[in-house]
């Protein structure tokens, strides 16, 4: 036997624990992706061939008219507009709704970690506690404070209501980032004659991307997938996507359209689906940071 | 008219109150520094002088007036911190100028500025860079620079030195006191734990402990009658030797006895009248020591030799306990070999060891 002489890049060997691990991450892959390989084959088959019941097959005859039915005329009840109306609708929730949210959380944030506000950990403690109630449970009382003051139902009752339900995650965001600062930068701004919004705008705000970059993901993802308040307080006019499809599914007249139904869940989940995509490393971080949001 | 006073300030975090009418004053021009170990409230002090901090009682006067409810922009101090603090998004021009643009300054005399505190600390080829592309050194530079276009007639620093490597450090240290010079008028408050550098740069050291100002004086005054043990203990490196014993008056006036070791005490100046059989501790400089062929004190064995270049450092000991002596880098000793020491009593430090004040 030749003995061989330790040099260089240690050889790799392959063990029995890790041929397990690569089969328990495969299975795992297999199981998450397969939902999805369902959908967007279904959604580009016709229904003569989905009948056969070979779900799992590909389209042997590629159509892509589910997608533009689910699109422009799939029925929501009496109207066939097709699920473009709630994508729509979601993104005028979804504009205004981020970029106020991720405003008021910033400044919350930056108010409460530097600023010596007299009572600020019994205000966060109170915000975060806030984030521990179930949303049911302000329902009814929001619906009854929002019909008195008359925007009941409107995109601005909507926005209102995502921006308050959004403030202790950004504020809890916002405010460890700044906490995590070196406290002395914000000395030298003070030195240097900043005021609350001057060193707010001027010396926080430009080193904020990352933490803003994090919220967005977290809010755009949140905000879009909802479905309890845009049924609650959007009113009729405003339904966003997630109650149209709900909609869709269930208002069936005769055969159930399996593809159209395919292909408006893929339509409704291309937003949130694209949002990981692009930006998976600063999504994982924002999850890092504290801010585990369902 | 003292440039700065401090007067009675007590500052409280919640429940604890610190300081509880401390009161110290400087003089226009001066350079202070304030030392002490870390949690002594140095830093506390220096930020209730910039207005970073509220104090609860007293006042604090800068340039003869009252700026105890002043924001920390109209008090007329500079600052400088130890994590640099440079504004991570703006270039070395637009750090620089940060405040005269808060101010409202005109341009033309911002420009003038900026350049002038650049070229003194001759920046001027980085001040289109962002601060991540500076070294430390760089960086602590544009911070002087930053506090220097401010035109203020009080500068404080706040550790400035201490994120530096020690080559750096010195280079920066010389370059401040040649900056103070050149300022002439300009009162500059220095907060460290690093006693060289309180050494080099103070017209006067101001020594706190526990909150508490132990001492202040000029660096001579501190080294040489330092006020109590701590001071003694922490000015000096390698540090004094304290030796237990006490104080026995002879015919011929008070020496000091430890065990074997005897020392008169003629040319030591006592704050008081000393008390014959006062327990006492002595304190003796090791370059107070000196190795000799026939000395005061025989039977010493050396222990250890610590070769420092300039100077060695050798430790030895009787049967009383181990002593520190400095002696020129060119003494050839070995170790366990016999000498004596002799020392000369007016330059030992006397303390009370109870209370450990100087005697």
């Amino acid at each position: 036997m030749t003995a061989v002489v330790p040099q260089g890049r240690r050889p790799k060997h392959i063990t029995i624990g890790r041929i397990g691990i690569y089969v328990f991450l495969i299975s795992a892959a297999l199981f998450f992706l397969l939902p999805l390989w369902i959908m967007v084959v279904t959604s580009l088959k016709p229904m003569e061939e989905i009948r056969l019941g070979n779900i799992l097959a590909l389209p042997s005859m590629l159509t892509f008219d589910a997608w533009s039915k689910a699109w422009s005329s799939a029925c929501t009840g009496l109207e066939c507009n097709g699920i473009s109306v709630g994508f729509w609708n979601s993104v005028r929730i979804l504009i205004p709704s981020v970029i106020l949210s991720i405003a008021a959380g910033a400044i919350n944030g930056y108010a409460l970690s530097l600023w010596r506000v007299r009572g600020a950990n019994l205000m966060f403690g109170i915000l975060l506690l806030g984030a521990f109630i179930p949303y049911q449970v302000f329902l009814y009382p929001l619906v009854r404070i929002f019909s008195m003051t008359g925007i009941y139902n409107s995109l601005l009752c909507i926005v209102i209501v995502h921006v308050i339900f959004g403030l202790p995650t950004m504020t809890l965001l916002f405010r460890n980032y700044y906490a995590g600062l070196p406290i002395e930068l914000f000395k030298a701004a003070r030195i240097d004659g900043g005021g609350f919004w001057t060193i707010f705008f001027r010396v926080m705000l430009p080193m904020s991307t990352p933490m803003i970059v994090v919220a967005a993901i977290l809010q755009v993802t949140g905000i879009w997938n909802d479905f309890i308040f845009g049924l609650t307080f959007a009113g009729r006019e405003n339904l966003p996507m997630t109650v149209q499809l709900n909609n869709i599914v269930h208002s069936t007249q005769g055969e159930r359209a399996y593809n159209v139904d395919m292909a408006a869940t893929m339509l409704a989940a291309l937003v949130p689906l694209a949002v990981y995509f692009v930006s998976g490393r600063w999504f994982i971080r924002g999850i890092a940071a504290g801010a585990v949001k369902g | 008219m003292s440039a700065v006073s401090v007067r009675d300030i007590t500052v409280a975090f919640e429940a604890v109150r610190v300081f509880n009418g401390l009161s110290l004053d400087f003089e226009e021009g001066e350079f202070i520094v304030l030392l002490g170990p870390s949690g002594c409230g140095k830093s506390t002090l220096l930020n209730a002088i910039a207005g970073l901090l509220d104090i609860s009682e007293g006042q604090i006067w800068i340039g003869g007036q009252n700026v105890t409810w002043e924001e920390p922009k109209d008090r007329g101090i500079a600052m400088v911190f130890q994590s640099y603090a440079l504004y991570p998004r703006m270039s070395v021009r637009e750090n620089m100028s940060f405040g005269l643009r808060m101010a409202k300054t005109p341009e033309p005399e911002i420009e003038r500025r900026v350049n002038q505190a650049a070229e003194l600390l001759q920046i001027s080829h980085l001040l289109d860079r962002r601060p991540d592309q500076l070294s430390g050194g760089q960086r602590q530079r544009v911070a002087i620079g930053r506090a220097l276009v401010r035109d203020a007639a009080v500068f404080l620093f706040d550790e400035p030195l201490s994120n530096l490597d020690a080559q750096l450090r010195n280079e920066l240290r010389v370059e401040i006191k040649r900056l103070h010079a050149r300022l002439g008028k300009t009162t500059m408050i220095y907060v460290t734990h690093d006693q060289i550098e309180a050494m080099t740069l103070a017209d006067k050291i101001v020594v706190m402990k526990e909150q508490r100002i132990q001492q202040v004086g000029s660096p001579s005054e501190i080294y040489r009658r330092p006020a109590n043990m701590f001071v003694a203990g922490f000015v000096g490196s390698p540090q004094m030797n304290f030796i237990k014993g006490k104080i026995e008056n002879s015919g011929s006036g008070p020496i000091f006895v430890s065990g074997q070791r005897r020392l008169p005490l003629h040319g030591y100046e006592f704050t008081g009248a000393p008390i014959s059989g006062q327990e006492a501790v002595l304190g003796v400089r090791p370059e107070h020591l000196e190795v000799v062929e026939v000395g005061a004190w025989p039977g010493f064995r050396v222990d250890i030799i610590e070769p420092m270049g300039a100077d060695t450092v050798i430790w030895c000991s009787d049967n009383d306990g181990s002593l520190q002596v400095r002696t020129s880098g060119n003494t050839r000793t070995s170790l366990g070999e016999q000498l004596a020491l002799g020392i000369d009593a007016a330059q030992v430090s006397l303390f009370d060891s109870q209370s450990g004040e100087r005697l």
